[in-house]
């Protein structure tokens, strides 16, 4: 072993992963040395500079027109795709994360709460009225599905929420940059865990329907698991295809490589099913729709608009800088893939009752879409896709805060009928909720239309006019679910029962408006983004 | 012997691995299928280490063996939590999200 030298670490262009996963670390000391009174204040202070700092960070990184570098021996490429990603990925996660943080439409904050601030609520509740005590807390008990609801200390402040879940999400998003930067299959391998395990957490800490949560937990977890062993293995045959791991190095070799094609093929193949799996596309979305209802919304709002932009991000690296020589090759068995991913996600809408369902199923829709813009290995497919990511991602964010304000008795009312007549009891929610469902069918004058647009003229102009052809008909079936909602909330009379929209907080507040805002500023100047997308390309 | 043979029996670990996640319903079971993909990787690795004359097949088990690890954690502790609530893990039970 001699003569291996340290491999040489550009800080400059690591500095926004640095400053994530740094302040996760920081996140769970504090977790760990904090009073618990101060504890999710400071929190949430710690998560919002760090994101900002982050994002600080990769816009004068962006700015300042360095070069393309390949760091950590070839670990993580910062080129143009990167940073525009990294960029994306913060900005989206400064609204998940004010979502993740109200306490004004939940008292107490939508997660699991402490237990030993259960535990003082209810010493206290105790010394207060020992009489009632036992059937309350027992109906609570019942109610929450046998969980600790946070519900105990009635008449008195809710408990506040577990505050684990900063450190969670700032490792969650750790990983994601990481993740769509990876230059390396096996970095790639290492930040899809750090991304995942945190999310397999995170949607298990609902403090209402209980059940729901976990089982959403459950399966996503087992389904996730599963889909990164094929991952894996997938890295494992391109291993012993190329003898490194280098997606550089597995382009060069299959130029020419004395070993069987069909070791590369069917790592490919196996590789992509792990990351199709995490862009929830196509026939691997099973998951999708139950851990989106299941799910926390806030985290729904998170992992729907995050999770997406690293998936993809990854998948057009890969693409591009390993599997680009080779695209004649593959790319049928994706259109058939594409294909599949469209029809399902708006065919299977339609049925839907359940808002958080139906935005899943719109969700693997666009996902095929934007699979479109991938398999098209051009520059003009590349700034499209992310284009679309940036667009798709404001708008969900928005679009689930707003879902998380419509509350019936037993927290959330998601179901569809509960909508019915909004737009009389709430004007402002369902014209925001009528403008994000207008921007995801692909309107002119919103975000959706933009992008999908240049998605599909990426897509035209790469000979894929067939694709762009069942593309355009998917979009006007989906277009029929999203109108459905924009109908069922004007034109129908209120449920005399109907549930209450709730006034969000400053923090929902600003997020949504936010998710609002850009939506509507990217469908009406989108020259600024599109510019700053135009002409990025990969390194490698 | 050649070392393709444990090319055959890592894709066999593998498949048997792949349909039992399939098929079993307890959820701790299916997750030792996982692992047990996960293993069968590790076993691909380290042949290919040895057919290709590098060693990054071998690092590379290394790093699969600590983040299966790190699976371990999460998912027990998810299978624990849904375990006290429903007295049962079994995969088939937890059916309140579909369609």
């Amino acid at each position: 072993m001699t003569g291996q030298a340290f491999p040489s670490v550009d800080y400059g262009a690591l500095a926004p992963v640095l400053i994530v996963l740094g302040g996760a670390c920081v996140s769970v000391l504090l977790e760990a040395l904090l009073p618990l009174r101060v504890r999710g204040r400071t929190q949430l202070g710690l998560t919002l500079t760090v994101v900002a700092a982050a994002l600080v960070a990769v816009i004068v990184r962006a700015t300042s027109g360095a070069a393309p570098v390949s760091t950590l021996a070839g670990a993580l490429a910062v080129d143009g795709p990167a940073l525009f990603l990294w960029g994306t990925l913060l900005a989206l996660a400064v609204p998940s994360v004010l979502l993740l943080a109200d306490r004004s439409v939940e008292p107490g904050g939508a997660f699991l709460a402490d237990p030993v601030a259960l535990g003082e609520a209810e010493a206290a509740e105790q010394r207060v009225a020992v009489g009632a005590r036992a059937g309350g807390s027992s109906s609570a008990r019942s109610s929450g599905g046998g969980g600790r609801t946070g519900r105990s200390a009635r008449g008195q402040t809710p408990v506040e929420s577990q505050s684990e879940i900063y450190a969670l999400v700032l490792f969650a998003l750790g990983g994601m940059l990481v993740f769509c930067a990876s230059d390396d299959l096996l970095t790639m391998f290492v930040a899809l865990e750090v991304l995942s395990l945190p999310l397999y957490l995170l949607c298990g800490l609902a403090r209402r329907r209980r059940l729901m949560s976990q089982e959403s937990a459950v399966k996503y977890f087992l389904l996730g698991a599963f889909s990164s062993a094929f991952f894996l293995y997938g890295l494992a045959l391109l291993y012993g295809y190329a003898d490194s791991v280098k997606l550089s190095d597995i382009s060069l070799a299959a130029a020419g490589s004395l070993r069987p094609d069909s070791l590369l093929f069917a790592g490919l193949a196996l590789l992509v099913v792990g990351l199709l799996f995490k862009a929830s596309v196509g026939p691997f979305h099973t998951w999708t729709p139950d851990v989106y209802q299941g799910a926390p919304t806030s985290v729904t709002a998170f992992m729907a608009a995050c999770t997406k932009v690293a998936a993809f991000g990854a998948i057009l690296r890969v693409f591009t800088v390993a599997f680009g020589s080779t695209v004649w090759e593959w790319r049928g068995v994706l259109w058939v893939v594409a294909i599949a991913s469209m029809v399902i996600g708006a065919v299977l809408g339609l049925t839907q009752t359940d808002v958080k369902r139906m935005i899943a199923y719109s969700s693997v829709a666009h996902a095929g879409f934007l699979l479109l813009g991938a398999m098209a290995i051009t520059p003009q497919g590349l700034s499209a896709t992310l284009f679309y990511l940036l667009a798709y991602g404001f708008t969900t964010v928005a679009l689930f805060g707003l879902v998380s304000l419509v509350r019936g008795p037993d927290g959330e009312a998601t179901h569809l009928s509960a909508w019915a007549g909004l737009g009389k009891r709430a004007p402002v929610v369902a014209a925001a909720v009528t403008f994000l469902m207008l921007a995801l069918a692909g309107i002119p004058l919103t975000s959706g239309f933009t992008a999908k647009f240049a998605v599909f003229a990426a897509a035209l102009a790469d000979g894929m006019a067939p694709l762009v052809i069942v593309a355009l008909v998917v979009s006007a079936v989906a277009a029929f679910f999203y109108l459905r909602l924009i109908v069922l909330m004007y034109f129908s009379e209120p449920a005399a029962d109907g549930p209450t929209v709730s006034v969000p907080g400053p923090f929902t507040t600003v997020a949504i408006t936010l998710g609002v805002v850009v939506t509507l500023l990217l469908g009406v100047v989108p020259t600024a983004v599109l510019g700053w997308a135009d002409g990025l390309s990969f390194l490698g | 012997m050649s070392p393709t043979i444990y090319l055959l029996l890592s894709a066999l670990l593998f498949a048997i691995g792949a349909v039992g996640v399939l098929v079993r319903r307890n959820a701790i079971v299916v997750f030792m299928c996982i692992e047990l993909m996960l293993n069968a990787v590790n076993l691909t690795l380290v042949t290919f280490s040895r057919i290709n004359g590098s060693l990054g097949g071998q690092i590379m088990a290394f790093f699969v063996m600590v983040v299966a690890a790190a699976e371990v954690v999460v998912g027990l502790s998810i299978i624990m939590a849904i375990f006290r609530t429903r007295r049962t893990t079994s995969v088939d039970d937890a059916n309140l999200l579909k369609y």
